[in-house]
């Protein structure tokens, strides 16, 4: 892919960039790699090869603190390289890949080998999180320090609760050593062991649901716990009205607790399991409407501070099962900004604060680099036709899975380049 | 012309009442067959039924096969215990291979909700749900709303009560759907653990008290409870659920005297029913048994006999 050596203009571009609170047009210059000038239009300096961005959107590069790439261990499903790929396809620049790998992440040699990996992939930054207990089996607290220092960004046990509060207060005090969040996948296991959520969706296919509940009571303890402890929670996937409603209450309090929500969490409802279509089954499952629109208030507001996909690749075998014993989780990294564009046209989520959830939101509460257009920043860039009309179809899309319930849902915007560090990492 | 043109029958849920209509009278000429002492008819004579049951069943699927050889058709079981599926067989390989011995009707039974339409999915032969996990059972609901209208004539308005562990049961959903489409109304009754109120949006009445349940019912449909939801699980044990939610001589009282009895079998005696209640003047328990077999040749018959003009 051609990239200039990492020094070229981007011409006449929308830039939206929500950390500065930019949204005009500008030339924006990268030398090298960083983000050299962001200039009003004007007269180009010669010699200096450029992108014509007319029409286009330019934003930062996307920053998803939440998939799973498979590797070690599924790599029939997903590597860091596809799944890479499928993030620059996206629009993602850097990703956080979750740590309940086969083997889960629990040592620093796993941390170093995911950080390689994504060196070796050489697309979108893949950052490593680490578990929070030692095989993930909710037990014995890692090695917070020597994770960090190898590169963990956040600890988590993603895809199991921590069911043991000693064990969780533990964690939260511990992770102030190094000062990085926990991210917790709240799902009280004594309320849950349905395969959708629990209403009258489930009532009616007679399938075993999981109440709202099992998502709050944990939510409501781990929020106490981090009054307590001081330490930094960040609740992954959240999907009910009350989780909501609670992270909103807590943060008026002080205390240090964010959140993410998915694509899917905000544009499905249950009724997407009809037909007992497995690719409407995930963890936490597709809620009722009020949810539903409880999630998109919480990204309106602040509530909710990030987008964040849980890309989770399934290979066929895992998805084509009886809906009780399919796997959990959807792809999602190439339609997550179709699907936010859609909240932005249809439901009233503002553009500006869109894109802030993509990009500087995640940044700021994870302490991530980059986010934002700004002088000196490495150029993580990512340019968007915002009128470009297209169909999502799985079997062209980078990761090597298919499972989508967004299969011939028709989009409009799609991001046609991506680069890291002011190299191309994706074209159209 | 049938009213009945379905390729499958995967559920009651959206059936309208002419379907429902047809099926039952179907039903009941069939049931004139199987009362002759030759109980035999050419009408599916060279046609294959596969009665692929993943979950143990001896009724439903003695009385899946004998509609089968009343009709003259080929009858064959397949139960998954000791088949490939314990090889680890995928529910989608094993009925594609079944289907690729190329039977025309594939009855399936199977422990989670959903399968029968998933086979239905992937094969040519026409389908018929016998029970998929907890979700419907639209055989049962034939014959029992077969058995109620011979009882109560015309099902319009009449007041039906379904108890006992509702959450859990295909054969209350059926029931619901059919009953509702024939224009009844329908109420369940059971512990508040084992009734969510969410089925009210079913359309049901919902109800913890078997007297309210009982009291100006035309029929009574009592279902079994599974002992794993009596360990505590769900409920304190077999003895508190038998005292409160048990049909005895004593609720008896409570009931019309013109109200019948009904029980998708088998029987736990002296739980959901006291023996002199199961076996008692107002049971319609047996002719149920009876009605299932004449549903099922009706059904095998819309689904396969039919078919000649699709294949040729």
């Amino acid at each position: 892919m051609s990239d200039n050596n990492g020094t070229f203009a981007i011409v006449g571009a929308r830039v939206i960039d929500p950390a500065s609170g930019v949204d005009g047009v500008r030339n924006v210059f990268v030398r090298e790699g960083r983000v050299q000038g962001i200039e009003a239009p004007g007269p180009l300096p010669a010699g200096i090869p450029a992108i014509d961005g007319t029409g286009l959107w330019l934003v930062p590069g996307f920053i998803d603190l939440h998939v799973h790439l498979r590797e070690p261990g599924e790599e029939h499903k997903e590597t860091i390289a596809t799944g890479a790929r499928s993030a620059a396809a996206g629009g993602f620049t850097t990703v956080v890949a979750m740590p309940n790998t086969k083997p889960a992440i629990d040592n620093a040699a796993l941390v170093r080998f995911v950080r390689r990996k994504s060196d070796e992939a050489g697309l979108c930054r893949v950052l490593p999180s680490a578990a929070i207990t030692v095989g993930q089996k909710g037990e014995l607290i890692t090695e917070f320090v020597e994770l960090a220092e190898a590169g963990a960004v956040c600890f988590t046990d993603d895809g199991k609760p921590v069911a043991n509060a000693g064990v969780m207060r533990r964690a939260l005090e511990y992770a102030r050593t190094v000062d990085l969040p926990i991210m917790v996948h709240e799902e009280e296991p004594a309320l849950s062991g349905g395969c959708m959520h629990e209403g009258d969706v489930s009532a009616r296919l007679g399938l075993k649901g999981i109440p709202g509940a099992a998502e709050d009571v944990m939510v409501h303890r781990d929020i106490v716990l981090a009054e307590l402890t001081g330490g930094r929670l960040h609740v992954a996937h959240i999907s009910t009205a009350e989780s909501v409603r609670a992270v909103r209450e807590a943060k008026k309090r002080g205390i240090r607790v964010t959140a993410e929500a998915t694509p899917h969490h905000f544009s499905l409802t249950h009724e997407a399991v009809e037909g007992y279509d497995t690719h409407a089954k995930m963890a936490p499952p597709l809620r009722a409407e009020l949810d539903r629109a409880a999630v998109l208030e919480g990204l309106k507001d602040g509530t909710i501070d990030a987008i964040a996909t849980d890309h989770a690749p399934h290979a066929v075998v895992d998805k084509e099962l009886e809906f009780d014993r399919a796997a959990n989780g959807i792809v999602g990294l190439e339609t997550a900004l179709g699907l936010t564009l859609r909240a932005v046209r249809e439901q009233g989520l503002p553009l500006m604060r869109a894109i802030e959830t993509l990009t500087i939101g995640p940044a700021r509460i994870f302490g991530l680099e980059g986010g934002a257009i700004r002088t000196g920043a490495p150029a993580d860039l990512t340019l968007i036709d915002p009128s470009a009309k297209w169909v999502f179809d799985p079997k062209n899309s980078y990761s090597k899975s298919k499972n989508s319930p967004f299969a011939g849902w028709s989009f409009e915007g799609r991001v046609v380049r991506t680069f890291v560090a002011g190299r191309e990492v994706f074209r159209l | 012309m049938s009213a009945f043109t379905r390729r499958h029958l995967l559920g009651l849920e959206g059936l309208t009442r002419d379907e429902i209509l047809h099926l039952l009278d179907t039903a009941l000429a069939m049931r004139e067959v199987l009362r002759r002492s030759v109980k035999k008819v050419p009408t599916l004579r060279g046609k294959g039924v596969v009665n692929l049951f993943f979950e143990n069943s001896t009724r439903t699927r003695m009385s899946f096969e004998v509609a089968a050889k009343v009709l003259s058709a080929d009858a064959y079981n397949v139960s998954a215990s000791g088949s490939s599926a314990a090889k680890g067989e995928s529910l989608v390989d094993t009925a594609r291979n079944l289907d690729a011995m190329r039977p025309d009707v594939i009855v399936v039974r199977h422990s989670s909700s959903g399968a029968a339409a998933m086979v239905a999915r992937h094969v040519r032969a026409a389908v018929v749900n016998a029970g998929d996990g907890q979700h419907e059972h639209p055989t049962q609901a034939l014959l029992d709303a077969l058995t109620l209208r011979e009882a109560l004539g015309s099902l319009e308005n009449k007041r039906i009560s379904i108890v006992g562990d509702v959450l859990h049961s295909r054969v209350a959903r059926s029931n619901a759907f059919a009953l509702k489409a024939l224009g009844a109304h329908v109420t369940f009754c059971g512990p508040p653990t084992l009734l969510p109120t969410s089925l009210a949006s079913m359309g049901v009445g919902i109800t913890h008290s078997l007297e309210t349940a009982l009291r100006d019912a035309d029929a009574v449909m009592m279902l079994r409870v599974q002992s794993e939801r009596m360990d505590g699980a769900y409920l304190p044990g077999a003895r508190e659920y038998s005292r409160v939610w048990g049909l005895g001589l004593r609720q008896l009282e409570w009931m019309r005297p013109d109200a019948v009895i009904l029980h998708p079998g088998p029987v736990n005696r002296g739980v959901e029913l006291a023996p002199e209640v199961a076996d008692g003047p107002r049971s319609v328990i047996l002719p149920q048994v009876e009605n299932g077999v004449a549903v099922r040749m009706a059904v095998l018959y819309l689904l396969a006999g039919g078919r000649e003009e699709e294949r040729s």
